[in-house]
């Protein structure tokens, strides 16, 4: 079976190698969405756990907690969210054209998503070294006095760290597949859609965290 | 108690009963059921294994189907007619007599410490008498422990930062196990005590020859001056605060709207994170005493909050 | 293997030759240690898996030796409480969750379901390293002294008291965690999609329906578990304040969170043992499945209910008593699929043509067993009774009739049936009953003590306890080691028999089942044509006559 692509690269389409179990591409690429499925499934329960903790503290501790959430740098959270949805347009817009065969959009996309996701990372990091700077770390010296600040902050210290563990390796595999699709590889690997759907459900955690760690305790 | 081979525990407690009842019931229905399953796989074993002449033809309908249903729903009522009497069981004990005498009991790694109400303390102890309903109000200073008398078939963990509650009326006099039952660091298996039941008028004599360091209520009552309390809760202060008599058992509003009742939990909360629960009419300004005030001292608190009778409420 | 006269146990096997072309050829290390092939990986899992058997039962040992006398002999307080520590977090993580699923499942699922290899092959051979990179942070936890707040790591205990390598064991179980997540992906994507032609569900054998469920569990609980152990490596290593209670973090949500996976967990432990009942039963009672739809049913309903009865892990935790209600209530109801498995297997037996080969007689061990384990659940399950019995050696002897007398079993019974498939050689049988035997007399005198010590009160994790538990112990203690020579004896005749040339056929049990239609052992393709399936799984029916084999489940034999 070939595949017809029209690029502009004018680089010759290599035919996927399918490993045994599969006998089409079709079938390879519907078994790795599956499984990211799957794998997604547990990433939801794993920060699942954390959104328990959250809510959980958030009821016993009402005052303080929200007095902690109100303490977080709602600029920079903003601009990251707005950073991190334009990334997963242009992810979107890479799987698309890894549909239509375009290579050119393909690995453009791919690397502009990862510039998106590393400017996240770089803005959080700032922010990070901001609320360090302002004694938000919930250890000696914590900033806000009352009781449930410092469970806010520390799960924001754990929730915003496993999300950015997550997106960096999602922004490492990103620059690498958009590095092999300049090349010989044909387009319709299924690492396209699999990290497509994981990078729009690190999009999606985060399009929880930001209301629960910017918008909380802010309404009139 | 006796070191020979014991097989079980004494019934030493109103409670006791009611478990060992429930476990005979278990005992029966299990031992009638593994007689049943091994008999069946032994029977089945010898008389159709291979070469016997035993008839093996093709099962009945009625034994694939209607059988397989009729001990599906066996078992299932089976298991809710078990739940039904477990759960009436442990309903059945969960709220303590009101008139039950209240212990104090603090857990630490590796000691037990109780007090009575009268003030008397002990270490890794509880002398109480026959008879009578106590009530247990527990914490810990530092891990997880749990409270447990064998005998008496009650136990409920210690945390630390809150209050756990449990209760028991021993029937018979003696002296019984405590053992920690959560592992709480080294020497876990170390920290065990003994329950000593007496008659009660050993007990009145045991109590008043106890060193008693006052009643804890009149600790409270010092302490209640020397924090300042009273420069708010009492008398015409500028800083409006509520009045504290009779607050003790009595339903609290809150300014959110939610109705609290002033329990031992509540009075903690009260004195650590005045700002959880704010009355009803007044402004969140009580200081927090969080690190001014230790366990102990808040116990004394609470017993001198508790002593304080007032119009109207309960007492 | 036509030969078999009425009366007789099975004559021995007529001398075969080895298959010209095996999954064990070329054995070169590299071509191990980077293999894709799940019958391989499989075969590394075991080696691994062993490996840790033997770290867990040592530290068993040390146990109950001391536990002979009231007082402190062997070790340490602070030694006593790493041991059962280690034996704790080795045998659950590093022995029983992985074993059946990781061996069994990896070497048997393609072949019962008629594929090449599982869905994802190098995520398999990643999933070994991951288990691999676990069991070493394992290794130096055991190596730097070791960690003694038990496999629970309750808070604050864990977090802000104890000292001993928290984290490292932590990062130990999370990646064995995470090996076995990435083993349920697999699991999950190849039954749903690579099953060949003719294999519907609803003529899946029973086994590869138990991998199914506990792949289930796998990725559902485990994430759970994960997210706690990073919480609380958090807060001891970074100090931040989850779940301590001087800055307002509840040490219950610490519980909740670790048994809503831990509960699941123990049916990860035993989802794979009822299906490899399954498997022997039948064989060798020569009679399809009693009710098979009865039993994927029950199946998928006890992985179901599994996550909604954690709280009665917590009874005395000073969780609130109406939550208690509902817990207990589900931890009834959730006895029942097991029930209906129990009668199920019974009745398989019911007009069956018997015989007790080894694998058999651990089947059968196991059918007691459980029985047993099943029944003490339901006194678990009530609150009164929990009450009085929690956290003391009730519960010891409850979990280890499970695991040891069910999971155990099961796990040998698996061994002796499948070993002439995996390595192609057949084991002494007369060793392996009598190994059998041993080990169910061992086992019940090890734990049956136990639950008496439990209702007397003497407490779990107690390092030296009141002497009148003495008498007690010391009878579990001598059934240990006989349970322990119970449990060496068959590795060392199973690892002997690979040194003999009694070669294993195709079908030495006469079973039927895809994996037996192949080479003993198997090619590396598993199949030289892909098989059709035609046939409802166990369809020994026609097998009356004994002087009969089974029909394969199979139109086109594939070898």
């Amino acid at each position: 079976m070939s595949s017809v692509s029209v690029d502009d690269t004018a680089l010759p389409v290599a035919e996927p190698a399918v490993p045994e179990a599969w006998d089409t591409i079709e079938e390879e690429q519907e078994a790795a969405s599956f499984g990211m499925w799957l794998f997604l499934a547990t990433e939801m329960l794993f920060f699942g756990g954390l959104f328990l903790c959250y809510t959980v503290y958030r009821f016993t501790h009402a005052d303080g907690f929200l007095a902690g959430a109100r303490a977080t740098d709602v600029k920079l959270g903003t601009i990251n969210t707005v950073i991190l949805l334009t990334s997963s347009l242009t992810m979107v817009m890479a799987v698309q054209g890894g549909r239509l065969g375009l290579r050119g959009l393909v690995w453009r996309c791919l690397a502009a998503t990862a510039v998106l996701g590393a400017a996240f990372l770089a803005v959080k990091g700032y922010e990070w070294s901001q609320d360090l700077s302002r004694h938000l770390f919930p250890k000696a010296h914590f900033a806000i006095a009352e009781c449930g600040a410092s469970m806010f902050w520390a799960l924001y210290w754990v929730m915003t760290g496993l999300h950015g563990i997550h997106l960096t390796i999602g922004v490492v595999i990103v620059t690498r597949l958009a590095w092999l699709m300049r090349g010989l590889t044909s387009l319709k690997i299924p690492d396209l859609i699999t990290i497509g759907l994981y990078w729009h459900f690190v999009d999606t955690i985060w399009i929880f965290l930001y209301p629960l760690l910017y918008l909380s305790g802010r309404a009139p | 108690m006796n070191s020979g081979l014991r097989l079980f525990p004494e019934e030493a407690s109103t409670q006791a009963p009611a478990t060992d009842t429930l476990f005979l019931i278990l005992m029966i229905v299990s031992a009638a059921i593994i007689i049943l399953v091994v008999t069946l796989v032994i029977t089945f074993s010898l008389r159709y294994r291979r070469g016997t002449k035993a008839n093996r033809g093709p099962l009945r309908d009625i034994i694939s189907r209607e059988f397989e249903i009729g001990w599906t729903a066996g078992t299932c009522f089976l298991a809710l007619f078990l739940f039904w009497w477990s759960g009436s069981a442990d309903l059945s004990t969960l709220v303590p007599p009101r008139d039950a005498m209240e212990i104090h009991v603090v857990g630490k790694q590796w000691m037990w410490k109780t007090q009575h109400a009268n003030g008397a303390r002990e270490i890794n102890a509880l002398h109480v008498p026959v008879n009578e309903p106590v009530r247990l109000v527990m914490t810990s200073e530092d891990v997880i422990h749990s409270f447990y008398v064998p005998d008496f078939r009650i136990k409920r963990d210690v945390l630390p930062g809150r209050y756990t509650e449990t209760w028991f009326n021993a029937t018979k006099t003696g002296t019984y196990h405590l053992f920690c039952t959560q592992f709480c660091g080294t020497e876990h298996s170390r920290m065990i005590g003994e329950i000593v039941v007496m008659p009660k008028d050993e007990f009145s004599k045991w109590l008043h020859e106890q060193p008693q360091s006052a009643d804890i209520s009149k600790e409270g009552a010092a302490l209640y001056a020397s924090l300042g309390c009273a420069s708010c809760h009492e008398g015409k202060s500028r800083v409006q605060a509520p009045r504290l008599a009779g607050v003790y058992g009595s339903a609290v509003h809150l300014r959110d709207g939610r109705i609290f009742t002033a329990d031992d939990a509540y009075i903690r909360d009260a004195i650590l994170e005045p700002d959880k629960h704010v009355v009803a009419g007044y402004e969140p300004l009580m200081p927090s005493f969080e690190g001014l005030v230790g366990d102990d001292e808040i116990l004394r608190l609470t017993a001198y909050i508790r002593s304080l009778k007032g119009k109207g409420r309960a007492g | 293997m036509t030969d078999i006269t009425v009366g007789q146990n099975p004559p021995k096997p007529a001398p075969v030759d080895a298959p010209a072309h095996s999954y064990l050829d070329t054995p070169s290390l590299w071509s191990w240690l980077a293999t894709t092939e799940h019958k391989r990986i499989a075969i590394l899992y075991a080696i691994t898996v062993t490996f840790f058997f033997l770290i867990g039962s040592g530290a068993m040992a040390v146990i109950r030796l001391e536990l002979m006398t009231p007082q402190a002999d062997v070790v340490s307080d602070e030694a006593y409480n790493r041991l059962f520590t280690l034996h704790g977090v080795v045998m659950v993580w590093f022995f029983l969750i992985p074993s059946i699923p990781t061996i069994f499942g990896n070497f048997l699922i393609p072949l019962m379901i008629g594929a090449k290899d599982l869905a994802f092959p190098r995520l398999n051979l990643i999933s070994w390293y991951l288990n691999l990179l676990g069991g070493l942070f394992v290794i130096y936890v055991l190596i730097s002294g070791g960690v003694d707040t038990g496999w629970t790591f309750y808070t604050p205990y864990s977090t802000m008291f104890a000292n001993g390598a928290v984290i490292a064991a932590a990062a130990g179980v999370f990646f064995a965690g995470f090996s076995s997540i990435a083993t349920g992906i697999n699991f999950i994507a190849t039954i749903h999609m690579l099953r060949t032609k003719g294999m519907t569900w609803f003529r899946l054998p029973l086994f590869v329906w138990a991998m199914y469920a506990v792949s289930l569990v796998f990725i559902l609980a485990t994430p759970v578990l994960a997210i706690t152990l990073v919480l609380i490596s958090a807060e001891r290593y970074f100090g931040l304040p989850i779940f301590d209670p001087a800055n307002g973090g509840d040490p219950l949500l610490f519980q909740h969170l670790f048994w809503f996976y831990s509960h699941p967990a123990v049916y990860i432990m035993i989802l794979p043992a009822m299906g490899v009942v399954s498997e022997v039963i039948t064989c060798f009672a020569r009679r399809k499945v009693f009710g098979y739809t009865f039993m994927v049913y029950a199946l998928v309903a006890i992985a179901a209910i599994s996550f909604f009865v954690w709280g009665h892990h917590m009874f005395v935790s000073g969780m609130s008593p109406y939550a208690g209600l509902v817990f207990s209530l589900l931890s009834f109801v959730v006895a029942v699929p097991s029930a209906i498995k129990v009668f199920n297997w019974t009745g398989t037996l019911f007009r069956g043509q018997i015989t007790f080969e080894a694998p058999m007689l651990y089947a059968l061990g196991f059918l007691g067993l459980f029985t047993v384990v099943g029944l003490t659940g339901l006194f678990l399950a009530s609150i009164p009774i929990d009450v009085h019995v929690h956290d003391t050696y009730f519960v010891i002897a409850h979990f280890h009739y499970i695991m040891v007398g069910g999971s155990l079993s099961a796990l040998y019974a698996a061994l002796h049936f499948w070993w002439p498939k995996i390595t192609g050689k057949m084991y002494p049988e007369s060793w392996a009953r009598f190994a059998a035997i041993m080990m169910f007399f061992g086992f019940n005198f090890t734990f049956f003590p136990q639950f008496i010590l439990g209702y007397l009160g003497m407490p779990r994790r107690y390092h030296v306890y009141p002497p009148e538990f003495q008498a007690l112990h010391v009878i579990s203690s001598t059934g240990a080691s006989v349970l322990a020579a119970a449990y060496l004896l068959p590795i060392l005749y199973l690892t002997w028999s690979l040194f003999t040339h009694r070669n294993a056929p195709n079908n030495p049990w006469n079973a039927t089942g895809l994996e037996w239609q192949t080479t003993s052992p198997p090619p590396p393709e598993n199949f030289t044509r892909p098989p059709v399936v035609n046939k409802e799984p166990y369809d020994y029916e026609e097998d009356r006559d004994p002087d009969r084999p089974a029909n394969p489940q199979l139109a086109g034999a594939g070898s």
